[in-house]
């Protein structure tokens, strides 16, 4: 009863969609108030119903509901609890359901929360919302039904695939569609202003704090993804350029370039058109990368072609909502009053700069990605665009932006003074060039550039932190004035300042892996292995049951200097219900850095080959990404983002002006 | 999504297989061989797999060709002549790194004709906009005045 129960509640949320897609924006267009606010009971009861749908999937798993197909496909009786959960998206079903969960959760939260949004705009949104919506659910109700029950229920599941069994499956997806989706309410604000013919300031300060949010979460989400497969594949890298990974990569770029180009919107009613395409570009890279995951065309193009239902009416939304975007824009964008004249030289010009940076950097992904799925449809031919291809051309892009970086906030807006910056830079320069000299003294000239990413780096970091200096007049001023000041500063420049410092960490972490040492060997026991001061003795093997699995771990005691500092168990562990395995890596963290340890096979002598790197500053990686997140935090947390919010009367003459 | 569903095409392809790549039994003696044994691996596709490198991949067919690598670079190939000759026993598609031709022409380069694109019409539109604004001329004794009473009590701008 309850699959049915979720199913029913699905279709009803198609119905409701429907209501929400036409009758507010008829509403809208003959100004009929009953009309419009029929969009904000839609919105939520859409939430209500979907959610009704999830949890009834999620019954299925949790009590493992075997008469259920796509819960007999991914589950097991035996797995444990959170696992059971989890797996209620670790499939395509299941995961496309999570889809438009959180589609209807952002429908009603802007129901909920933008009642200072005008009325037309906020019915227009919310239609437009309810498209995308609709074409969703339809794509689940004819193409991937996940309460599909089978005649005879079989007594046993046939596992989630045992390389899902872990927690990143609780936390990656989940934070990845909260990105992904969150994307779509700036497309529907950017299509409802184009319906309306009209945009303004104020139209970028209600889009901001929902990029914002979805971009916060698509940050760390990227980032969880990549510690995952870290840990979980065995062979320690932590970017593949997969094209599966571009595909969350590249809706990550264009929303960086969108979230800057909101900010020369809304300060200075600038960038209107472009920050528009922004708007729809970002999204729609979501809805391509969904399609690229979706519709098994990564697999292979003919892959694709022999088993078409999904992918074609992927093919099919993506042609509708992409193709309909631009159109509409090429049609309405020109009618659009520009504003806001800007020098070159300036935070404005500063912000381009970011744009054309981040945007280009997108391309060169959406090309690599999809160049040789076209080539080889076109032509037959086929070609490899691998990690080599996308260092070579990615980083020359990112180079400059990050060093472009520190300028941008201590530039004035309108007409800067690059010298002048360049002149308050100067420790940060400094700070830099110091860093790039003792990196070659104490790593020597093993690698000629990665002292220079180093150097960058850290010229990032400081110039964040001049940028706080420069504001709150540090070393400049009596500490009570500085610390006045500092509670006085926009929290979205707090924002910016350690956004920009997270980056900076991340590229700290990367270039720091130039420095990785690596042993591969096959290890007897109570033989020893040394990787960068470390000793690591091989005790023996031992065996573990888990609640579904059998494990074989390999026991390693770890010294540093002769003292023991911990114990490392990479193991192999074998689920019998699919009869395959898995290798789990060993992690010890020192610091920031860690020692990585994973098995291989057994020999015919007894030894076993292992697997051991060393990884300075490796979790500088992702911890520089939740910084990232907590400066989008920060800035959403800006008093300004709180349209009607009273202001404070008074201490208002002591704040810096921006 | 990107992790898992990576995996799971992983899966779907390597089955029970354990991931690790390099094995000890092939490491060289001879360690400037090995470095460049391993670089190149890093650029040869494991035709089999995902989008992984050979250097990656655990599935047989990368073993053999890191072994086979590893015999033409003994046998004193230069990197060059490896490469040339895995592409004419295998073809392109075994470069992680497509070769600049005129097939892969839009590929390498799309992103710099546009980025210099960009810039051009950004430095056009700031010319135009400098023709069109000329710069106003100085305030009169009168306007100077009125400027200094109008902003007479320091406004601040939040």
């Amino acid at each position: 009863m309850i699959p049915e129960l979720g199913h029913y509640a699905l279709v009803l949320a198609l119905a409701l969609g429907l209501i929400q897609a036409t009758v507010p924006m008829i509403g809208a267009r003959g100004r009929d108030a009953a009309l419009m606010r029929l969009a904000s009971s839609t919105a939520s009861m859409q939430f209500v119903f979907v959610a009704l749908s999830f949890a009834a999937l999620t019954i299925c798993y949790v009590t493992s509901d075997f008469s259920v197909a796509n819960v007999y496909e991914n589950s097991h009786s035996q797995m444990p609890l959170i696992y059971k959960f989890t797996s209620t998206w670790g499939n395509h079903e299941g995961s496309m359901l999570l889809w438009v969960l959180i589609l209807s959760l952002f429908g009603a939260m802007v129901a909920q929360f933008g009642g200072n949004l005008p009325e037309t705009l906020k019915a227009n949104v919310l239609g437009v919302q309810s498209w995308i919506a609709c074409a969703f659910y339809l794509f689940i109700l004819l193409t991937s039904n996940p309460f599909l029950r089978l005649a005879q229920a079989p007594l046993e599941g046939r596992d989630l695939n045992p390389i899902l069994q872990d927690i990143g499956l609780a936390i990656h997806p989940p934070l990845l569609y909260l990105g992904y989706v969150g994307f779509s309410i700036a497309f529907s604000f950017a299509i409802a202003a184009l319906i309306e013919g009209r945009i303004d300031a104020a139209w970028a300060r209600w889009v901001r704090p929902w990029t914002l949010a979805a971009w916060m979460c698509l940050t760390v989400g990227i980032a969880m993804g990549s510690y995952w497969a870290y840990y979980e594949l065995g062979w320690g890298g932590f970017w593949f350029w997969d094209p599966v990974e571009n595909a969350s990569l590249m809706p990550w770029l264009a929303g960086t370039a969108l979230l800057h180009s909101a900010v020369v919107m809304e300060k200075r009613n600038a960038l209107k058109i472009w920050t528009l395409l922004l708007a729809i570009l970002a999204f729609s890279l979501s809805l391509i990368g969904t399609f690229l995951v979706r519709s098994g065309v990564l697999t292979s193009v003919h892959t694709f072609a022999s088993d078409p239902a999904r992918g074609v009416f992927i093919l099919m939304i993506l042609v509708l909502f992409i193709g309909g975007a631009l159109t509409l824009f090429a049609w309405r964008a020109p009618m659009l009053k520009q504003g806001g004249l800007f020098a070159p030289i300036s935070r404005e010009g500063a912000l381009v700069f970011n744009n054309l940076f981040l945007t280009t950097a997108c391309l060169t992904v959406f090309v690599g990605t999809l160049y040789p799925l076209a080539l080889e449809a076109f032509t037959n031919e086929k070609i490899s665009v691998g990690a080599p291809f996308f260092n070579l051309t990615f980083a020359p892009l990112f180079i400059p932006l990050m060093f472009a970086m520190p300028f941008g906030p201590l530039l004035a807006w309108k007409r800067g003074d690059v010298l002048g910056v360049a002149q308050r830079l100067m420790a940060a320069m400094g700070a830099g060039l110091i860093a790039i000299a003792v990196t070659f003294v104490l790593m020597g000239m093993s690698s000629v550039l990665a002292p220079f990413g180093i150097g960058l780096a850290l010229f990032v970091m400081a110039g964040a932190l001049t940028d706080l200096a420069e504001r709150t007049g540090l070393f400049r001023l009596p500490l009570a004035t500085v610390r006045m000041r500092a509670a006085g500063l926009p929290r979205s420049t707090w924002g910016t300042a350690v956004a920009h410092f997270g980056i900076a960490m991340t590229l700290f972490g990367i270039v720091c892996q130039t420095w990785a040492s690596e042993r591969i060997v096959a290890l007897k026991a109570t033989q020893t292995v040394a990787i960068a001061g470390y000793d690591l003795t091989f005790d023996g093997m031992v065996q573990h049951t888990g609640p579904n699995f059998r494990e074989l771990a390999a026991k390693f005691t770890v010294r540093s200097g002769g003292v023991p500092i911990g114990i490392m168990e990479p193991s192999k562990r074998s689920f019998a219900s699919r009869g395959s395995s898995t290798t789990e890596a060993a992690l010890l963290t020192r610091g920031v850095s860690q020692l990585y340890l994973s098995l291989g096979d057994s020999n015919d002598d007894g030894s076993i080959a292992v697997r051991l790197y060393h990884k300075p500053m490796v979790l500088l990686i992702w911890l520089g990404s939740v910084v990232m997140m907590l400066g989008g935090g920060l800035s959403l947390s800006d008093r300004r983002l709180r349209i009607g919010a009273p202001k404070p009367a008074t201490k208002s003459a002591l704040q810096p002006a921006e | 999504m990107l992790a898992f569903v990576r995996i799971v095409l992983l899966i779907g392809l390597l089955a029970p297989t354990v991931a690790n790549a390099v094995t000890p039994d092939e490491i060289l003696k001879d360690s400037a061989l090995e470095t460049r044994a391993r670089n190149l691996s890093r650029e040869l596709r494991c035709m089999v797999c995902q989008n992984q490198s050979i250097d990656d991949s655990d599935a047989p067919l990368a073993k053999d060709l890191r072994l086979l690598v590893r015999e033409r670079l003994t046998n004193g190939d230069s990197d060059r002549q490896v490469l040339d000759f895995l592409v004419s026993r295998y073809g392109e598609f075994v470069l992680l790194r497509p070769p600049f031709e005129l097939h892969t022409l839009l590929l390498w380069a799309v992103s710099p004709a546009v980025l210099l694109i960009g810039i051009f019409a950004l430095f056009v539109m700031a010319r135009r906009r400098k023709t069109v604004a000329p710069p106003s001329p100085p305030l009169s004794d009168a306007e100077q005045r009125r400027l200094s009473t109008l902003v007479a009590p320091p406004a601040v701008d939040r």
